[in-house]
């Protein structure tokens, strides 16, 4: 346990030192909603509005998850790979994407209100959802990067490797979006697609957890 | 010789014998698909013999991390291989099949779509494996995606469209299921059909193995 925190902690100050890491992702995500409320102007219907605002997500997605393997070069792989378990980097790196995965998104979702407005959305359904995607997407992206580190060409590969594995997430969460839409959602229907969100966050992390040693070790 | 040889010629046989019955059977007339129903000997019998090798490719490569042997990753890849085969001829039968009933050769279908990523994903695979040139970096590497890939061909053809509002295929979407509604002379073919089929399937993953094998240099017997 201790040593899963004290991994997150040195994420979070290389983050904190290098910096241009996520001012750079925010800068993109700000392009992206930027461009989109140029070319469809101020104006779009609401399921417009959620397909690009997963659409965004998936992408500033991709770009800040990526490199979390990827930066890691081969001897400092190695001086790991000495110090800690698999189970805990892989764990610790888990926890800090979906950290940053909650906070990008929480500020794209900001920026994109003040671009594109925001729909009506039953709250109790589209917020958890929200987080539980975050976080979901961050830890198959996570072990998806973690993948792509050990093979050549990184950044193609990321993509076509990645594309596959976030997509269940991706659509029903954006099908929750759609239904958070239509007016109060009843209790039955909101635990139901909140637990299958929850059920594939909980299989990718258990897969993550079991094969991730065999990824680690040279 | 006919020893080893007996489960390839009754592959055979059955195919054969699902092509020539499958063509002059009785079928029940149905709106809307008529005649077209006898693709499904041969549309279905694809994905059965699909998931057969996809199943394989995925028990191998649990083999191959519990033991590190390639000659269980040559199965593994093999088997996805002959998986990506078999799917691809169930989407052009299927297509063929939509066509002719739905009018478009591809319609927004939970089931058609959820097979199409699952496919990306083998293809993904196949990408990832060419990209690593170590081979036992790769085995290993290649592995852990499979087992990836495999729960997403049970999420996207299992789980998904079950769960959905609507779709145009049996058992899916709250449609009631095709093996219960199936007519008893058509289960006389589409049984042997789907057996000779992943029987042939494994006869091309055997041959695909021992090539690769002589290829890279693997001992088959070790």
């Amino acid at each position: 346990m201790k040593e899963i925190t004290e991994l997150i902690r040195k994420d979070f100050l290389l983050e904190l030192r290098q910096r241009y890491a996520i001012n750079g992702i925010l800068l993109y995500v700000f392009s992206t909603i930027f461009v989109v409320q140029l070319c469809f102007g101020r104006v779009i219907d609401d399921k417009t509005w959620v397909a690009l605002f997963w659409i965004i997500l998936l992408f500033a997605a991709f770009n800040a998850v990526s490199k979390s393997f990827i930066q890691e070069n081969s001897s400092r792989r190695l001086y790991y790979y000495m110090i800690a378990s698999p189970v805990s980097v892989i764990l610790s790196k888990m926890v800090y994407n979906a950290f940053l995965m909650v906070l990008l998104g929480s500020l794209s979702l900001l920026l994109y209100t003040v671009f594109m407005g925001f729909p009506a959305f039953d709250m109790r359904l589209f917020i958890p959802a929200f987080l539980l995607g975050s976080i979901g997407i961050a830890a198959a992206l996570t072990m998806v990067s973690a993948i792509a580190s050990r093979s050549g060409n990184n950044a193609a590969l990321m993509a076509i490797l990645g594309f596959p594995v976030v997509l269940p997430l991706l659509l029903i969460l954006v099908k929750a979006s759609q239904t958070a839409l239509n007016g109060p959602v009843d209790d039955l229907k909101i635990l139901s697609m909140l637990a299958s969100v929850l059920l594939i966050d909980t299989v990718v992390l258990i897969l993550a957890v079991i094969l991730f040693p065999y990824l680690w070790r040279d | 010789m006919i020893k080893g040889m007996w489960w390839k010629i009754a592959g055979l046989v059955l195919i054969l014998y699902s092509i020539i019955a499958g063509l002059t059977i009785d079928v029940p007339a149905l709106p809307v698909i008529h005649q077209t129903i006898r693709n499904l000997f041969y549309h279905v019998s694809m994905w059965f013999a699909m998931f057969v090798m996809l199943g394989t490719s995925l028990v191998f490569s649990i083999k191959y991390l519990s033991g590190f042997k390639l000659k269980d990753d040559l199965m593994a890849s093999g088997a996805v291989y002959t998986g990506i085969f078999f799917g691809t001829l169930g989407l052009l039968t299927g297509m063929i099949w939509a066509k002719f009933t739905w009018g478009d050769f591809w319609t927004n279908d939970p089931q058609l779509n959820g097979a199409a990523v699952s496919m990306m994903a083998y293809l993904a695979y196949a990408i990832l494996r060419g990209s690593i040139d170590e081979a036992a970096m790769r085995a290993r590497i290649s592995a852990v995606y499979n087992i990836f890939a495999f729960m997403l061909l049970v999420i996207f053809l299992g789980v998904l469209p079950r769960l959905a509002d609507s779709s145009l295929h049996p058992g899916k979407g709250g449609n009631s299921s095709t093996m219960e509604g199936l007519d008893p002379t058509m289960r006389l073919v589409f049984y042997p059909a789907a057996l000779g089929w992943i029987l042939v399937a494994f006869w091309l993953l055997q041959i695909h193995k021992r090539k690769r094998a002589l290829i890279q240099g693997v001992n088959l017997n070790k």
